[in-house]
């Protein structure tokens, strides 16, 4: 039996498809509804919930040491910047003073992961674009960042390294040398992405003018990190509630005010380059001293509610504690950028192609596992 | 040396037909038989083609990448493709429960049965063309525009959203295409007074009409490369399939044989649109040739021409590959815009020029 | 005007499509530039960062000794219960009764190598290991007892 018309399109005359939850270029399980009038886009429709690991809950019975390792498993990408998040929340209620080595290497690590992630920003924008060549080209140098993360860390993506207090163990000898290679490294190729891919007609024209997210909108909607910073909202949190010494470092917000693809893009290549700059100011500067405040073998976080953000990769990523007293959190929530992010895609690609849809989400960059936790 | 270089396709075929002709004597029968040899010759030969060219695009892939490409199978690899279709030749032939059964089926053997036609009136070498029909490039033009009909087909009989998206796309696309590919293929036919491939690759007998034509017949033959790419739907244009927004366009719902035919056809299309390109533009087996040079036209003429033929058509084979791990896919409007606003206009303002210059005897 | 800006826009188009296509021929030329490491026959040079972390292991001396109390830190500390640890009573050779570890199970496809339990260990007892091959066709392969049959705890290690 062919498909008759009334299986093509519901009662209204409308085509509609599902983009996902299995789909190339929605780099998760993440189902888009979308209402088509030909190729034009006339409704998009999200549907979480198809990769929710219910990590709030299950924060709820860990002890305040071991509930920011699985923040690793919600923006894989950002791990470093998630377990930050959870160490500083603990130690902003114990009223924990970090030792200087520890928040310089703590930067430093959080900037190369950033690096990192928009390495594969890039590299999975051109692949949903349909151009397979940037991927292995932002992947070398990924490749080398992901090498100094295994020596340091012990891992490649969950790395587990920021503890309440410091950090978990010391770095090792020639850390700093790894460094500066990969960096090097990075900024001699950095031609070649404009080359490949941002300077490329086609890659332009597919991303000027499309999924135009206005001031107010990125406002209204919540968005935040290289989205919001697109449309011309300062929401750097690195900038605006400094933690961890990033008040002492000097470095630019990338602003732009295009708001469309383009500037998403633009955003996050000018961002890479100042994550170099930060990690070149601190990479001959390692203060010499502690890695970790002393805390108690059992953490007992004080009564009350404790919030901490920091800027992942992506966004403003919030941590929210309601301690009963207990060595164990009793409500935890996390504000995750993503799940912001992602709410901008219904509202951005009307009126655009299909197409157009995949540059949306290529350049929103989304990580589906934070979207749902 | 001199019998190894005389060896030709052209003399080994006379042999065969001499030896045929005494072994059979019925005229009718002797024609079967030749057609029929001729034919598994061909499929054989466009099969191995189809392999070789497969291989190739991975390589090349590769090496642009930053990677080894196969290396497992065979030696350097060579034989990963043989391989690929021994895992796919076992798999099920499955057809989807809500598709057209008889057009899903018959649609591969259409896409692949008009990439097949187009292939009948190329000139390999000197003196050895399977069909020297005297209207070639017409011919080659309006069989591959038949491509069309198939993708429709199996995109529609698929019952599938995202295949008939991508079967619309197509229409849009090669009907479009089409325009560019006849204009730019007229451009040579103005300047050689003939439609028969053959008299085409005789008049670049003192030159190449890329040399010859200056700067009017490059154009055709930018234009020519870019438009066919889009006509046998190759990144960057191929919305027909654009695995990241239709997961796989028409053929998403083929699996086994059937995606195989399919993976034959690109490959058989991308050497015939290369092998036409090779034979307008660049003299088909026409050595390289400069007028007036005897001694260095007699040099060149001691390479075989059917190596001249395979080394330019696999030289833009290589450029059409390197467009598809080079650049991103454009959208279904700028693809429209690309031919309707850009490349339709400068190919009739170039026909134009090119009928002023063949008409004032500018070219050489 | 317009002719100037439509030729302009063509110009400018095809110089940064020759630009990729520059960089993509560069490479497809230089292929000492390839980056890809053939994993499984380079097995023999492939050397892994010494933290890595791919598996807990409890390292044994020649007396075939280890250092594990049986405090019960390790478990405690993971986040995942893939530490169980049975202690049983063991009579000293001076009389006194002291709690030893009798099996160390390790339960390696639920551990998610977050080296919590190597931090919280007080006598060093075991440490992530370097190997990560741990592929196996059935489930049950993948618990382990740490602790070898025979071993003890080393003197002086409280």
């Amino acid at each position: 039996m062919l498909l008759g018309e009334e299986d093509h399109f519901n009662e209204e005359g409308e085509f509609v498809i599902n983009i996902g939850p299995q789909h190339p270029s929605t780099h998760g399980v993440l189902r888009l509804k979308v209402w088509l009038d030909g190729e034009t886009i006339k409704k998009v429709e999200p549907h979480l919930g198809y990769i929710h690991r219910s990590i709030e809950k299950m924060s709820e019975s860990f002890s305040y040491r071991q509930f920011g390792y699985i923040t690793s498993r919600m923006d894989y990408l950002s791990a470093h910047m998630n377990n930050q998040a959870c160490a500083l929340v603990v130690e902003k209620a114990l009223q924990v003073e970090v030792p200087a080595r520890a928040q310089v290497i703590r930067i430093i690590l959080c900037e190369l992961s950033r690096l990192s992630s928009h390495l594969l920003w890039f590299a999975s924008a051109g692949l949903d674009l349909g151009g397979v060549t940037p991927f292995f080209y932002a992947f070398r140098e990924r490749e080398a960042i992901n090498s100094i993360m295994e020596e340091t860390c012990g891992a490649r993506l969950t790395q587990n390294f920021m503890v309440p207090g410091g950090i978990i163990t010391d770095l090792q000898p020639d850390f700093q040398k790894r460094i500066k290679e990969v960096l090097k490294q990075f900024k001699d190729n950095y031609h070649e992405y404009n080359e490949i891919l941002i300077g490329n007609v086609i890659f332009q024209n597919r991303m000027k003018d499309v999924g135009v997210l206005t001031r107010e909108d990125a406002i209204a909607l919540g968005c935040t990190g290289p989205v919001a910073r697109a449309s011309g909202l300062s929401c750097d949190i690195r900038k605006h509630y400094p933690y961890d010494g990033y008040e002492k470092i000097q470095f630019d917000e990338v602003i732009l005010t295009g708001g469309d693809s383009w500037a998403r893009c633009e955003v996050r290549m000018a961002e890479m380059l100042q994550s170099v700059h930060i990690i070149e100011q601190l990479i001959d500067n390692i203060p010499e001293g502690d890695i970790v405040a002393k805390t108690k073998n059992v953490i007992k976080l004080p009564k009350g509610e404790f919030y901490q953000r920091v800027e992942t990769a992506r966004g403003e990523l919030g941590v929210y504690i309601v301690s009963d007293g207990g060595s164990t959190p009793y409500r935890c929530k996390y504000r995750s950028p993503n799940f912001s992010n992602l709410m901008a895609i219904p509202h951005i690609s009307k009126g655009h192609k299909i197409g157009d849809l995949i540059a949306i989400m290529a350049t929103i960059d989304l990580i589906i596992p934070d979207i749902d936790r | 040396m001199k019998t190894l270089l005389s060896y030709s396709f052209s003399s080994l075929a006379t042999h065969m037909h001499n030896w045929l002709k005494n072994v059979i004597t019925n005229d009718l029968l002797l024609t079967v038989t030749e057609l029929v040899i001729i034919g598994v010759c061909l499929l054989v030969f466009l099969i191995l083609l189809a392999f070789f060219l497969g291989y190739m695009e991975r390589k090349v892939a590769a090496f642009m990448e930053l990677r080894l490409g196969p290396n497992r199978v065979g030696p350097k690899g060579t034989l990963q493709i043989v391989a690929d279709t021994v895992k796919l030749l076992f798999k099920e032939g499955f057809t989807p429960d809500a598709a057209d059964k008889f057009l899903f089926n018959l649609a591969p053997g259409i896409i692949i049965t008009t990439a097949l036609l187009a292939v009948a009136p190329i000139a390999y070498a000197k003196g050895f063309q399977l069909w020297d029909i005297n209207i070639g490039v017409l011919y080659i033009s309006s069989v591959s525009s038949m491509a069309v009909i198939g993708i429709l087909m199996a995109g529609w009989s698929s019952s599938n959203k995202y295949s008939l998206i991508g079967a619309m796309r197509c229409g849009a696309q090669i009907v479009s295409y089409e325009l560019s590919i006849g204009l730019s293929l007229i451009s040579i036919v103005v300047l050689t007074g003939s439609l028969s491939l053959n008299d085409i690759v005789e008049s670049q007998a003192n030159g190449w009409w890329i040399f010859k034509g200056h700067i009017p017949v490059l154009i055709s033959f930018v234009i020519f490369v870019v438009a066919s790419t889009a006509e046998i739907n190759r990144a960057p244009f191929d919305l027909v399939e654009a695995d990241q927004e239709l997961t796989g366009g028409f053929n998403t719902e083929y699996a086994g044989m059937k995606f195989a035919m399919f993976l034959m056809a690109e490959y058989i299309n991308l050497f015939v649109v290369s092998a036409v390109a090779a034979t307008i533009f660049l003299g088909g087996w026409m050595p390289f040739h400069i007028g007036g040079l005897t001694g260095f036209n007699h040099i060149m003429d001691y390479i075989p021409s059917s190596i001249w033929f395979f080394s330019k058509t696999l030289f833009i084979i290589f450029i059409i590959m390197q467009f598809r791990w080079t650049f991103p896919r454009l959208r279904i409007d700028q693809l429209l815009n690309l031919e309707w606003k850009y490349l339709l206009p400068i190919s009739m303002v170039n026909v134009l020029l090119v009928t002023l210059m063949a008409i004032m005897g500018w070219h050489f | 005007m317009f002719l100037k800006e439509y030729f302009g826009s063509i110009f400018s188009s095809i110089k940064s499509l020759l630009t990729g296509m520059k960089l993509t021929g560069y490479y497809f030329t230089h292929h000492n530039k390839i980056i890809t490491e053939e994993y499984p026959d380079n097995r023999a040079a492939l050397k892994m960062p010494e933290r890595f972390r791919g598996e807990v292991i409890m390292p044994h001396d020649e007396k075939n000794e280890h250092q594990c109390t049986g405090c019960q830190s390790c478990e405690l500390s993971c986040p995942n219960g893939s530490i169980k640890i049975i202690t049983k009573q063991e009579i000293q050779p001076d009389g006194k009764k002291k709690k030893r570890i009798d099996t160390w199970v390790y339960h390696l496809d639920m551990c998610t190598m977050c080296g919590m339990c190597v931090e919280a260990c007080p006598t060093t007892a075991i440490l992530m290991g370097n190997e990560f091959e741990h592929s196996q066709y059935e489930k049950k392969y993948l618990k382990k007892v740490l602790n070898k049959p025979g071993s003890r705890l080393k003197d002086g290690v409280e």
